[in-house]
């Protein structure tokens, strides 16, 4: 924070002229504000600073292999492929961003209205909320671990942090800004032209569309979740299991549920499409989902098999939020194939759709095996205030539920 | 499928056949497959024994009797370990968390011992690790599968007897470097041996029958499946890719030295299961595999073909893939006996074979695009859709004995300084900074009291006591082995931010 005035600029022309007295102590008085924000020079827990002054992820996970390197398997496998190497400086400007209603057109919604920390990441509703009020066709999915997906949104249409990170901030349904209006209005927030020149030191322009996007994808690539009582487990831990999630582990993986069939660990998703065939909230049509992202009438109805880590933080569940309760989503898997889809409507259902008939004492200790994965032990600090001093709805809205 | 067009062409084909004259009797070139070349394609043939690394200190024996549970002994079990399991009934799931554990049923005067699910328990056998050898069994009525490994590299499941057991009878997945043999598999209602999304895998003499599919390749690379008996099941032996799954090929795979016969069984697959698409009357089958060598193989008396080679168009309930390549190139088909297949063929067959022509039995047919496939001595069989397949630059296989690794697939090494980094900033991170209290106490607190002491710091690790009120316990890290203890301990007195 100190070196961060010294290097102030502002200040040292504020005192060169004294006929700009009256203006250099107004820069002063918003300058002070400002101040406060300064930009961490160390990485995340989880992270190693290198001599590049990027931060490389380090976990268990790396003492293992898979198959073909694809971050498949069981209990001592590796992860897939993940996104590091970002600054800390860009990490932490990104978690800046992520909570400033000033990324929104209407500058009242922030990353964190659908991705707020204290609900896993999700919002809590079924379906989100965007601009002007605008309830969405899906549900906010968490952020814990997107560094390890190569596949984003629930239709399965962008492949990296950078493309998804686009997408809610110029989609006229979520934050509904566009580019011009988005850089204006961070150029007209004091702090942030000079915090991007922190981030992005090599850039001429360092305030663009491109590095925001960059800082948003810096800090989602930070959010690690792999310290569960599964993991501990899994790397070797036989009692760190209770026995009743246990018996839901070998209920996950049996191939009578075939859960991990599907949501494979380590990461609980095979990022695959699967048409599953869930019930849409009442009234509304059907989701095509991935069908429209492939052209491929076969995948209608198909979504992102998501990752199940934290997914007892992310209630309610399924691409429309359909079912309010985990036990509730697991016990859809049998109650029938096709059960839900409505008669005369075709869809090509996943061939594991199947009729396991489980038990509700199996379904009981799959909602208990599914609690244990979850892990916030890495969660980022909310920031008490952001660089526009906007209020930062979203920690109000947690506060709001947590009443 | 075009068939009208098809119809057209091969109208247009006959006619040109009509109008030249082409002669039927000219003498087939005859490739003998004794002594030629062989094949110099696959994965680098090495000379092996087994699948499981020899162990070269011998561990404990636990005996199980019946009454007794053989999870509880795997449970006692260290890495290195025989469990040995008497004759009797069992009634229970075991699953192999750990590395190196043989489980091995005793046999006695033709006496097994026997899981049986009772039809109400889900999976017979789980593992996870690697270096597993599961042996002797019999296992029956189980609603999931009977063994089935997910991710355990290195494994052996041999002479298990599975009988009427659910959806797999043996099912190793994610795994590289197996071994499946001498299993007697029966009255499973998808594959009787299933290998799916694996690396060098071995499957021989394993009978398998009355199943919905015998033998099934999917998604992996480097399999030779040879000696088998697989007869009267819908479909004897097949290399799939499989769309819609998260490794996408099927290479490499040689078929060899197998009976497949009498594959008719009705398909009583699940609704909505891949195989349950196969049509009954399937010797082998290949769809989308790439690399699949087909020698020495007795197929008889399957009644809609004895090879089937397709695209995933010819599947029309399997799901859209884009990353999935949907052809079968490169199938290699040598010497193999065919008798009396394809006597009773499918509408979809048949309108194929018209488009040649073709009437009566089919041995071999082809369906969609092939690039790269070779045949020799085709004119011994009846054969539909292989117009392009090229005469084979080999005739044999002779040269290949396995894929299996020399040594078994090797654990990633760690450097032990990395593996301090990787649990310090992986795990410790989460709780302890290096200055100031986040759960835990700071870094640079733990410093002091250990300083010179890597080895207290390791034995902590390991088991935590309480020792400050106004902090929450520590959990054990007891699941780090001494050697990343005492690596993490050494990181942690050296860091300095």
């Amino acid at each position: 924070m100190t070196k961060y005035l010294i290097n102030n600029k502002a200040n040292r022309n504020a005192f060169s002229c004294i006929f700009a007295t009256l203006i250099a102590m107004s820069f002063t008085l918003a300058q002070s504000a400002e101040s406060t924000f300064a930009l961490a020079d160390k990485c995340p827990p989880s992270f190693a600073l290198d001599n590049n002054n990027q931060c490389q992820l380090r976990n268990l996970y790396q003492l293992y292999d898979s198959l073909q390197d694809r971050g498949l398997g069981g209990l001592k496998t590796a992860l897939p492929k993940h996104r590091d190497g970002f600054s800390p400086q860009q990490i932490d400007l990104g978690r800046l961003l992520f909570f400033d209603p000033v990324l929104s057109a209407d500058k009242n919604l922030s990353c964190a209205n659908c991705h707020n920390p204290t609900l896993g990441f999700s919002d809590g509703m079924d379906r989100s909320v965007g601009a002007r009020g605008q309830v969405s066709q899906r549900s906010s999915p968490t952020l814990w671990n997107s560094a390890f997906l190569s596949v984003f949104f629930w239709d399965a249409r962008a492949h990296s942090l950078e493309e998804q990170a686009i997408g809610p901030l110029f989609s006229d349904k979520e934050m509904a800004n566009t580019p011009e209006q988005l850089l204006s209005n961070l150029n007209q927030v004091a702090a942030y032209p000079r915090l991007f020149e922190q981030a992005f030191p090599a850039s001429k322009d360092a305030l663009t569309i491109d590095n925001t996007v960059t800082a948003l994808s810096a800090f989602q690539s930070s959010l690690i979740s792999l310290n569960s009582a599964y993991d501990r487990y899994a790397h070797g831990d036989a009692k760190a299991l209770s026995p009743h999630e246990l018996e839901g582990l070998n209920v996950f993986r049996s191939f009578v549920a075939r859960c991990s069939q599907c949501h494979t660990p380590p990461l609980f998703t095979n990022q695959q499409v699967a048409v599953i065939g869930t019930p849409e909230p009442v009234g509304l049509p059907r989701d095509i989902g991935a069908a429209e992202t492939f052209s491929a009438k076969r995948l209608i109805g198909g979504f992102k098999v998501p990752t199940l880590r934290n997914i007892a933080r992310t209630a309610p569940y399924m691409h429309s939020g359909r079912f309010a309760t985990l036990r509730e989503a697991a016990e859809f898997y049998t109650k029938g194939r096709g059960h839900a889809v409505p008669e005369g409507e075709e869809l090509l259902l996943h061939w594991h759709i199947s009729d396991p008939k489980l038990t509700d004492t199996e379904l009981d200790r799959l909602v208990d095996f599914m609690g244990a994965l979850s892990d916030e032990s890495f969660m980022p600090e909310t920031p008490s205030q952001v660089p526009s001093g906007l209020l930062n709805t979203s920690t109000s809205l947690a506060a709001a539920l947590e009443k | 499928m075009n068939n009208k067009y098809k119809v057209v062409l091969a109208i247009i084909i006959f006619a040109g056949g009509w109008i030249f004259g082409s002669s039927n009797n000219e003498a087939p070139v005859i490739t003998s497959s004794v002594g030629g070349a062989s094949y110099e394609g696959g994965f680098e043939s090495e000379v092996t024994v087994g699948a499981v690394p020899h162990r070269s200190v011998a561990g404990n024996i636990h005996v199980v009797s019946p009454g007794d549970s053989i999870q509880a002994a795997v449970e006692a079990a260290q890495p290195g370990d025989t469990i040995q399991v008497m004759p009797g009934t069992y009634s229970e799931t075991v699953y192999i968390d750990k590395d190196d554990i043989h489980l091995v049923g005793v046999i006695q005067n033709g006496a097994r011992a026997t899981l049986d699910g009772l039809g109400k328990l889900n999976d017979a056998i789980l593992y996870s690790g690697n270096n597993i050898i599961i042996e002797n069994f019999r296992i029956t009525q189980y609603k999931g599968n009977g063994i089935m490994g997910q991710a355990g590299n290195n494994f052996e499941i041999r002479n298990n007897v599975i009988v009427d057991t659910g959806i797999y009878g043996i099912f190793p997945q994610l795994g590289t470097n197996g071994l499946v043999e001498h299993n007697v598999v029966s009255g499973i209602e998808d594959a009787a041996i299933y290998i799916g999304m694996s690396d060098n895998i071995h499957v021989a003499y394993n009978e398998v029958f009355d199943s919905v599919a015998g033998i099934e390749i999917e998604n992996s690379r480097h399999a030779i499946v040879e000696y088998n008996n697989a007869h009267h099941n819908t479909g004897g032996i097949l290399a799939f890719v499989t769309p819609g799954l998260p490794i996408k090929t099927t290479e490499d795979v040689i078929i060899r030295n197998n009976f497949v016969s009498d594959n008719n069984t009705p398909n009583f697959g699940a609704p909505g299961s891949i195989v349950s698409g196969i049509p009954a009357g399937t010797g082998i089958l290949v769809m989308a595999a790439d690399d699949v060598i087909i020698e020495g193989n007795i197929i008889t008396n399957n009644k809609t073909a004895g090879i089937i080679i397709n695209d995933h168009s010819f599947a029309p309930t399997i799901t859209m893939d884009i990353q999935s390549d949907p052809n079968a190139d490169r199938t290699m088909i040598l010497d193999n006996v065919m008798l009396n297949n394809g006597y009773d063929t499918i509408p979809e067959v048949m309108a194929v074979a018209l488009t040649e022509l073709h009437t009566g039995l089919v041995d071999i047919v082809h369906v969609g695009p092939s690039n790269g496939s070779c045949i020799i001595n085709r004119h011994r069989y009846r054969t539909v859709g292989i117009g392009d397949y090229s005469e084979c630059g080999f005739t044999n296989t002779d040269s290949i004995d396995s894929y299996l690794l020399a040594g078994g697939a090797q654990p990633r090494v760690i450097a032990s300084s990395e593996r301090g980094e990787i649990a310090y900033l992986g795990v410790c991170a989460g709780c302890h900074s290096y200055t100031g209290r986040l759960i835990g106490p700071s870094v640079q607190v733990i410093q002091a009291m250990y300083a010179d002491n890597p080895q207290g710091l390791a034995a902590y690790i390991n088991a935590p006591i309480k020792r400050r009120d106004n902090f929450p316990e520590m959990p054990a890290q007891n699941y780090l082995d001494s050697e990343t203890q005492l690596a993490v301990a050494k990181y942690m007195l050296q860091v300095s931010n």
